[in-house]
């Protein structure tokens, strides 16, 4: 949009010599298109740059508190991550007849769904959810089971993390070694 | 007969005002954009729906990528503050250079005894240099880790009268026992409460 000349040119047939005005006018949308690039850019940058954060609770290591609760078998899911982004989780305590369910991070949204639903309707109380994450599992892991947790709205409050492999139990470890994924 | 002439106007606008509040609005934007400080450890963050930001002081950055830790203590003063305590324990003294040098660094991760030579050299040769070898992480309570962060957290209560946030900013195929010995040391201090950085995905 270049400014056009509207100026009708100075005739010479006045006897006076007139300087030819000069137009003030400059054109500025060249520089405006620059300067509003350069917002949009800045405005990018400055709101993508904060990182988001996951908070995580955990259970002071060495509480002498012996006043805790229970956990309630028919409330609890326990939910193991192994290797290969593999997941096994069961209800209650692992024996041979409640044998873990593998899955991937595909299909356990759906199954935290229904587990909360199964267990407010049989007992009428909230699930509990305990995370155990093994050695074969990456952060990733456990990263994406925290947010699917948050997502499906399943735990009140925060899941119960629980990584320290000694607790892991001997039923737990069976099962993943066979299924190969511990 | 006459022709019915159109009258010509001017197509050209009047910029000046608005190229005034553009450029108002480019320096706001300038001024308040803090510089992205290029991450000497290439770290791919694992993403989640959480909304939640990360608060712009009192935070310590843990970075676990390739099995070593790097630390990031985030404000000039409280880095400085964090030098200065972390000297004093382990009997070391910096010069005011070296304490300018060390409050405008970037995520480090050098064991403090070569902290002193790490701070003499240039961005490029630091890079080089294989100095970075990670904060030792070792298994004994009172490693160098637990002392940063046990020092940043004093330095920063004392600058700021809050408290520390910790955070992690795990690579996504970090395996998780690395995770699990950065989470011990802060447990050691009783942080119970720390961070998980994450991109950002759209929520479902």
């Amino acid at each position: 949009m270049a400014e056009l000349d509207t100026s009708s040119g100075g005739g010479k047939k006045g006897g006076k010599v007139r300087t030819k005005k000069q137009a003030t006018k400059v054109d500025l949308t060249a520089m405006v298109d620059l300067a509003f690039l350069l917002i949009t850019f800045f405005m990018l940058t400055t709101s993508l740059s904060k990182p988001a954060a996951m908070e995580v609770a955990k259970p002071d290591k060495d509480a002498k508190d012996e006043n805790r609760l229970e956990l309630r078998e028919s409330q609890t899911m326990t939910i193991l991550l192994g290797k290969n982004d593999k997941i096994a989780w069961y209800m209650g305590q692992p024996s041979a007849t409640n044998a873990p369910t593998i899955e991937g991070f595909g299909d356990i949204e759906a199954s935290l769904l229904k587990n909360k639903k199964d267990v407010k309707d049989k007992t009428g109380r909230d699930i509990v959810i305990i995370i155990k994450p093994t050695d074969g599992s990456t952060y990733k892991n456990f990263v994406d089971i925290m947010d699917e947790i948050a997502i499906t709205k399943t735990n009140i409050s925060a899941p119960a993390v629980d990584d320290d492999p000694n607790h892991l139990l001997d039923g737990e470890k069976e099962f993943m070694r066979s299924n190969g994924i511990l | 007969m006459a022709k019915a002439k159109v009258k010509r106007t001017s197509t050209s606008i009047d910029m000046t005002a608005m190229c005034d509040v553009s450029f108002l609005l480019l320096t706001f934007f300038i001024l308040t954009a803090t510089a992205r400080q290029p991450d000497p450890l290439e770290i791919a963050t694992p993403s989640s729906t959480v909304q939640y930001k990360l608060p712009d002081k009192g935070v310590v950055i843990v970075s676990v990528g390739k099995g070593k830790v790097f630390l990031d203590i985030v404000g000039q003063d409280v880095k400085r503050a964090t030098l200065q305590k972390m000297g004093a324990s382990y009997g070391l003294q910096f010069t005011e250079e070296e304490y300018k040098r060390f409050s405008v660094l970037p995520a480090f991760g050098v064991p403090v005894g070569s902290l002193k030579q790490f701070l003499a050299m240039d961005g490029p040769q630091r890079e080089k240099s294989g100095l970075q070898t990670g904060i030792p992480l070792d298994s004994t309570k009172n490693n160098e880790l637990f002392n940063w962060l046990k020092e940043a957290r004093t330095a920063n209560g004392e600058i700021y009268g809050i408290d520390l946030n910790a955070a992690i900013k795990g690579d996504g195929k970090t395996e998780y026992p690395v995770i699990r010995k950065v989470v011990e040391v802060f447990q050691n201090q009783k942080i119970n409460k720390f961070s998980l950085i994450t991109s950002s995905e759209g929520s479902k």
